[in-house]
């Protein structure tokens, strides 16, 4: 018993030094944004008068309005299509089973682990020669495709589970191979969707190294991009980098808290699966 | 496997088929892939297939032939065959970018890990305890936010002026403060540190999740064979999470490999080439000194590289569990 107690207590104590070193950073940023814009304070204090407009100025020089209707537009072009066209090869490789499925599954599955930078060259002459450099088209469409390996790899281990049963049954009822997709299959899918959903938003969201190489202008690119442009700008203004990346963060961090219980389970599963 | 089906209920034998031609339609369901032509599978791959092509295969493809030519991105090029990749391997500085990924393993592999079974096996026992669910929330922090934003916080705190170095003069320590990613001996290691505190909280969460599925019974057995803390977590915890440990092992080291964002942030390679990865090394190369055949054959190798990690890892450890 006492040896347990004893477990516990060490155990709470680990925990809450390692919440502490993790939120070290943004007690960090959070303190040194309130210092004089321009000043150059030392490390973690108090500063005597709080500068709370360093997040007025830093919310207009980093026009934030602008980048989260950006970063929206983005996620809006990438998520769903990535969505639909995840789940229809998921289904048909998990569960349609067509001839020569192990095959372009295997295709998909040795795409998973490829690192964004091995293509980003041949990527960006692409991009040029489609004439869509500088435009958030540049970014979306190189993601959708570059999610697919994960999308058909997910969606596929969530068919593979469904008993064929299921879509016998439908069948003879009379259902043709579109309406069993859309009325028995999409429905049950739902909660692999929003988990998928979960993690491509915040993929999305985070995307740093197409936005700087495809996207000139911070204004069309990713949050990710538009605040190494931000650091680029302010890089010597602490306080004022520092509030700018606070404001930056907030809006995953504001989902996240909404949907941390999803999200934690997406993430989860996410790294479980791939 | 004769389990009851919801329409079963409903099957009569004047209406529907009789026993054995269900059967026999079911089994040649499984075969012919539910009566549904191939083709048509073969439409529902189609969109898929058509984009990751696009946009992954072809470039995939393209990258492998810059790699044989030498091509400032504008001019003609000059078929080198495989003279870039000796040039990638005999470089000092190509090949030293490629070490400095393996280094980076260090601190973004070994160090979540190990520490992340520790920890997990430390709070086992208030896994499900209030204070638990609000550190699953706070951990997972780091996985939320763009790595941007950790490499400038984290530059923040380990510049000369820093909360680190305050901490350590606080300790006494105050010798070995520094701006810890402007020295050529501590940039690897302190961006190796961004690295960890990223991925230690969801090794951590992982493998913790994993714990809670072992039979408590196991420990209890354990316990009265007079096993201690230590023999109890190499003989039960380790083994048993044999796939948790795959996956974060998998995970942290394509992140080390490949590592870009953080590096990009905190120290662009610098001091000199002290930092250099192979993933900014490609984006220098082939975006400002023109070098597109060398970017690209850079490229092949990390792919390759990260390919020859990744698989022998996801063999190792799921043979067994499955």
């Amino acid at each position: 018993m006492i040896v347990g107690r004893r477990e516990t207590w060490t155990g709470r104590l680990l925990l809450v030094l390692l919440m502490a070193v993790t939120l070290m950073p943004f007690l960090s940023l959070f303190v040194t944004a309130l210092h004089p814009s321009g000043s150059y304070p030392s490390g973690l204090e108090w500063p005597r008068d709080p500068q709370w407009g360093n997040f007025v100025k830093a919310f207009q020089a980093a026009r934030m309005i602008e980048l989260v209707k950006s970063s929206t537009l983005i996620v809006l072009g990438v998520v769903p299509v990535s969505l639909l066209l995840g789940t229809l090869a998921g289904f048909a490789i998990g569960h349609l089973r067509m001839a020569g499925r192990n095959l372009v599954f295997l295709a998909f599955v040795l795409g998973l682990t490829l690192p964004f930078e091995g293509i980003i060259t041949p990527l960006y002459y692409q991009v040029r020669d489609m004439g869509l450099l500088n435009t958030r088209w540049a970014i979306i469409l190189p993601l959708i495709g570059l999610f697919m390996p994960f999308a058909v790899f997910w969606m596929r281990a969530h068919f593979v589970n469904m008993p064929d049963e299921l879509s016998e049954s439908a069948r003879m009822d009379g259902a043709n191979v579109w309406q069993l997709f859309w009325r028995i299959h999409v429905p049950l899918a739902m909660p692999a969707l929003s988990s998928l959903a979960i993690l491509l938003f915040l993929w999305t969201w985070n995307q740093f190294l197409l936005a700087i190489v495809l996207v000139d202008d911070p204004l069309k690119r990713t949050m990710s991009g538009a605040l190494g442009a931000f650091q680029g700008q302010w890089g010597t203004n602490m306080p004022l980098l520092c509030a700018g990346s606070l404001l930056i963060l907030t809006p995953t961090l504001v989902i996240f808290l909404i949907f941390q219980r999803r999200f934690v389970t997406a993430l989860l599963q996410g790294s479980l699966k791939g | 496997m004769t389990r009851p089906t919801p329409d079963s209920a409903v099957d009569s034998p004047a209406t529907r088929p009789g026993p054995a031609a269900v059967t026999r339609k079911r089994s040649s369901a499984r075969a012919a892939g539910l009566r549904t032509p191939s083709w048509v599978g073969w439409l529902f791959v189609a969109p898929a297939l058509g984009v990751y092509a696009v946009f992954v295969l072809r470039p995939i493809a393209l990258t492998v032939q810059y790699s044989m030519y030498r091509w400032d991105g504008i001019g003609p090029s000059t078929w080198t065959g495989l003279g870039n990749y000796v040039r990638v391997f005999t470089d000092p500085d190509l090949f030293a970018s490629i070490l400095n990924a393996v280094k980076l393993i260090v601190f973004f592999s070994v160090i979540p890990v190990v520490l992340g079974l520790a920890i997990a096996s430390t709070i086992r026992r208030i896994a499900t305890s209030r204070l638990a669910l609000v550190a699953r929330t706070v951990l997972f922090l780091p996985q939320v936010i763009p790595l941007v934003a950790a490499g400038i916080a984290w530059s923040w705190l380990m510049s000369s002026t820093g909360l680190v170095n305050q901490l350590l003069t606080y300790a006494g320590l105050g010798g070995v403060a520094r701006a810890w990613l402007g020295d050529f001996s501590t940039a690897l290691p302190a961006v190796g540190v961004i690295g960890a505190w990223v991925l230690l909280g969801l090794c951590t969460i992982l493998l913790l999740s994993g714990m809670s599925k072992i039979d408590p019974a196991l420990y209890e057995a354990a316990r009265m064979d007079g096993a201690g803390p230590l023999r109890e977590f190499v003989s039960i915890t380790v083994p048993s999470l044999r796939q948790e440990i795959g996956v974060c092992v998998t995970v942290t080291v394509i992140a080390a490999l490949a590592s870009f964002d953080i590096v990009y942030v905190s120290t662009q390679g610098g001091p000199g080439n002290a930092t250099m990865v192979p993933g900014l090394e490609i984006y220098y190369l082939a975006f400002s000194e023109r070098q597109v055949g060398m970017a690209s054959a850079l490229a092949v190798v990390l792919m390759v590289l990260v390919l020859l990690v990744a698989l022998p890892i996801q063999w190792l450890t799921k043979d067994k569990s499955s």
